[in-house]
């Protein structure tokens, strides 16, 4: 589904600073790949590469269902309609509904009918558990529900796969169990999904496979028994320690 | 007593604002009684709306033949004398001084009539009306592609919208007016002559210069706006496969004219004031409407309070109507 080649990302402020040296990984359809780090390990500019909302460095390859976005002469937009993606910070549209927010896409990149619309917007936000907020500004929603609304919005796009950039880092802590519920049901459902996280007990319950980071590169993956129990790299026992 | 002594303190500030405010009227009353101005506000309206006496004259020398009254108004036909062509004049019919038969000298009356018309203050207020919002609306027109340009990758835009703003602010609006109608617009009319073409009325060269100097303002607004807006909002919107300029028309745009109607309403109220600078290029606008009416009627006391005041009800509506705008944006 997701392949990633030997991807570079250097950022210039204005001095160099490599923020992902020659990662190689891949995500199968329907697997679950949690990424965990420190912060400035670069899961984030990693999973953000995917989408190519943050360019990689020239060289290597990212084959999203064998289609190079790397490729120049790639047309980026419908690979990202293909990729949902949730934010840290939500990013609903202030200006519009929770309705209009889940609509808007289907209706200008979907082409769907505004009966197709609406009927597919009410079953997600059914099933993210707040039908009864549609016609709600999001600024009058709290973070977790927020949140859950982002992800309608990402799903009503039909995506082949999810991406999930800490999605509940901004989140006060009782909130966060009901945005991981949504994430754990899209994942029982078979939704291919990355997700970059410091849920540690999201990612050993769900997880097909954790990923570690550091300084740009991948210091190990491996299935959550392993990863948890196990841990080979000495990088990687010290992060746990510190973090479990 | 605390509160107390603090209400009647709050009223004593009340009354001395009122006091000083009727004190400058007062003191501008006095000083004018002074040199001998005498007040003559009775005389003001007949600028506004003029009642003028129209008398239809005969041109021709001849018998009336006959007067048909249709739905208020007569037709009257004479028989010339000297061609015997019939020539037909028409008058409201309870304005008909003459009877079927008469016989019309060259000159004659053949009927009075009273009729309303606006006076030179309210075309003038008119034409400042007219010059105003068209140039708002070409101004914001240009500000939005001006602004866009600005923050556009290609040099090539990004280059000729800093050029335009820098050249616009960097110059008093009386010396664009002066470009606009004295260097441009000799050269536009000489070519529309040369090519057998009307050529173009003063009033568009205004419209020109205001709404050039507007836009160059808008659009630094219109940068700001945009770049005011979190970059979570663009990445949101080209996650969900948004192109650049859907996600600019349906997600950025929004927000970002949502934030700058105030300065932007601010903007447009410079704008309404800065038409009075019109009249110098031959456009008669309210300022130079007055002037006219000043140097006829030798009231200038009542006619400079009467246009800024025409001014303040034109700016004052606008301003309402950007809060109005705010309040239903949210």
């Amino acid at each position: 589904m997701i392949r990633v080649k030997n991807i570079n990302k250097t950022f210039y402020l204005p001095e160099p600073i490599k923020a992902l040296n020659d990662i190689s990984c891949h995500i199968k359809a329907g697997e679950v790949v949690v990424i965990i780090g420190p912060s400035g390990s670069g899961k984030s500019t990693l999973l953000r590469c995917l989408n190519r909302l943050e360019k990689p460095d020239p060289g290597g390859h990212i084959l999203i269902d064998n289609i190079d976005i790397m490729h120049p002469k790639t047309n980026i937009n419908k690979i990202r309609a293909e990729l949902g993606m949730v934010f840290q910070s939500f990013n609903l549209f202030p200006h519009k509904t929770v309705l209009e927010n889940i609509n808007l896409a289907q209706i200008i990149i979907r082409k769907r009918s505004k009966s197709d619309t609406e009927k597919r917007s009410m079953e997600l936000l059914e099933k993210v558990g707040i039908p009864d907020k549609a016609d709600v500004y999001p600024g009058n929603l709290s973070g977790g529900q927020q949140q859950r609304v982002a992800i309608a919005r990402a799903l009503a796009m039909d995506p082949k796969a999810m991406l999930f950039d800490e999605p509940t880092s901004a989140l006060d802590p009782e909130m966060i169990g009901e945005v991981l519920d949504v994430m754990k049901t899209m994942a029982r459902e078979g939704m291919t999904m990355a997700v970059v996280t410091h849920e540690m007990g999201f990612a050993r319950e769900v997880a097909d496979r954790v990923i570690f980071m550091d300084h740009g590169a991948i210091i190990e993956e491996g299935t959550p028994e392993h990863f948890f129990e196990n841990p080979k790299h000495d990088r990687t026992k010290l992060f746990l320690g510190q973090i479990l | 007593m605390q509160q107390l002594t603090e209400k009647y303190s709050y009223y004593f500030w009340v009354s001395v604002f009122f006091l000083m405010m009727f004190g400058l009227l007062a003191l501008m009353y006095y000083s004018a009684t002074n040199i001998d101005y005498v007040w003559r506000w009775y005389r003001i309206p007949q600028y506004f709306i003029s009642n003028e006496t129209i008398e239809v004259c005969s041109e021709v020398q001849g018998e009336v033949t006959s007067i048909t009254e249709k739905a208020g108004t007569a037709s009257i036909v004479i028989t010339d004398d000297y061609t015997g062509n019939l020539e037909t004049y028409t008058v409201p019919t309870d304005a008909v001084l003459i009877s079927d038969g008469d016989f019309i000298s060259m000159g004659d009356v053949l009927g009075t009539f009273k009729e309303v018309r606006p006076g030179i203050m309210l075309l003038g207020l008119w034409i400042t009306l007219k010059v105003s919002m068209i140039s708002i609306i070409v101004g914001i027109l240009i500000g939005l592609i001006g602004g866009l340009a600005r923050i556009s990758d290609n040099p090539a835009l990004k280059w000729s919208s800093i050029t335009y703003i820098e050249l616009i602010r960097g110059s008093p609006l009386l010396v664009q007016i002066f470009i606009w109608y004295f260097v441009l617009g000799t050269l536009i009319n000489t070519m529309l002559t040369r090519n057998g073409l009307p050529q173009v009325p003063p009033l568009w060269f205004g419209v020109a210069a205001l709404s050039t100097f507007t836009g160059a303002y808008v659009a630094e607004m219109v940068r700001a706006g945009i770049q005011s807006i979190d970059k979570g909002q663009t990445e949101a919107a080209r996650s969900l496969g948004m192109t650049y300029s859907q996600a600019m028309v349906h997600i950025i745009m929004p927000q970002a004219l949502r934030r700058i109607l105030p300065p932007l309403a601010g903007q447009f109220i410079s704008l309404i004031k800065d038409s009075s600078l019109l009249g110098i290029i031959a456009i008669r606008e309210l300022t130079k409407a007055t002037r006219e009416v000043v140097t006829s009627s030798l009231q200038p006391f009542e006619l400079w309070f009467i246009c800024a005041l025409l001014y303040l009800v034109l700016t004052f509506s606008l301003s309402m109507f950007a809060q109005y705008l705010e309040r239903k944006a949210g």
